[in-house]
């Protein structure tokens, strides 16, 4: 197992530090890595109450069944993948252990629980064209009437895979995308920005 | 390009799918006594019909969830869209079923 001193951002190579400014939020759009998330697949009977109730007693959130919501409570986020299937988001520190409770908490159960983190790495995009700026890769309709904080959805990003989960109603948009695409949707992204005054942001 | 509802996810693009051919082939539970012509006639004969068929879907590039698809195999137009384990409607309907 990779200790975690070893681990690197899927996009420390593009030396983003040294850009970033100092001022955020001046742009129309910015732009930020928050690399190392901890990132749990979760499957399960959603209808079931034994694994409703184990699910909670674990996380302190019930597993959404509404298709296409988020659930969130301090630093925990749920998101909803599919009748059966939900992410977990935890601070990596915590990753390795909520994936041991969860893991005895459903043991009998025909569920399971597999740690991503690795695999995957989520860009932030946040500011007041963020809509814009997705709408030149992505079909989903993203718009308030239709989208909103606490929304998620796994569709495609300039043809990459990408579950975007909007966060706050600033707004603010999480990107989910796998690790081997990181630099190209990072790149993406960028370009998409640029006349929309794109910045970049520390990393989390 | 289609707009196809997955009935979970709501309307998405033709890109997000994969079409996995026709709907309600069951494998025969007792293989081992079928000759070779029934087992190839399960395995690779299909209806291949002009005009309503009944296709299985799968939401690749979403929630991942296998469904089915009822389908005018002339015009492309989508008659019904129900659930794995759900029954098709019997009538022709007039457009997409809602959740
Ligand atoms: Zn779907």
């Amino acid at each position: 197992m990779t200790e975690r001193y070893q681990r690197r951002s899927a996009l420390a190579h593009l030396g983003l530090e040294a850009r970033a400014s100092v001022v955020a939020g001046e742009g129309g759009v910015t732009l930020r890595e928050a690399p190392m998330r901890g990132l749990l697949v979760l499957r399960g009977d959603g209808g079931g109450k034994a694994f409703r109730s184990e699910v909670t007693a674990v996380l302190g959130i019930e597993p959404v069944v509404e298709p296409l919501t988020a659930a969130r409570r301090r630093d925990l986020s749920i998101l909803w993948l599919g009748p059966d299937e939900w992410l977990v988001i935890t601070p990596d520190r915590r990753r390795a252990r909520i994936e041991r409770m969860l893991r005895d908490a459903l043991v009998g159960q025909h569920a399971a629980v597999t740690d991503v983190s690795h695999g995957r790495t989520v860009l932030v995009l946040s500011g007041p064209d963020v809509l814009a700026v997705l709408a030149k890769g992505c079909s989903l309709d993203l718009h308030p009437r239709m989208f909103g904080p606490g929304r998620c959805a796994q569709s495609r990003l300039a043809k990459c895979q990408a579950l975007i989960h909007q966060t706050t109603d600033a707004p603010e948009f999480e990107i989910h995308v796998p690790r081997s695409f990181a630099q190209y949707a990072w790149m993406w992204l960028e370009d998409a920005g640029q006349e929309f005054d794109l910045r970049i942001a520390p990393a989390e | 390009m289609l707009l196809i509802e997955c009935p979970w996810c709501g309307f998405r693009e033709e890109s997000e799918f994969r079409c996995g051919g026709e709907a309600h082939i069951v494998r025969p539970l007792d293989s081992e006594s079928l000759s070779d012509a029934e087992w190839a006639d399960y395995l690779f004969m299909r209806t291949n019909p002009k005009g309503r068929h009944r296709e299985r879907w799968v939401h690749e590039h979403g929630c991942r969830r296998w469904f089915n698809v009822e389908r005018d195999t002339v015009t492309h137009e989508i008659l019904a869209v129900y659930r794995m384990g759900e029954h098709p409607p019997a009538e022709p309907a007039t457009g997409g079923r809602r959740r």
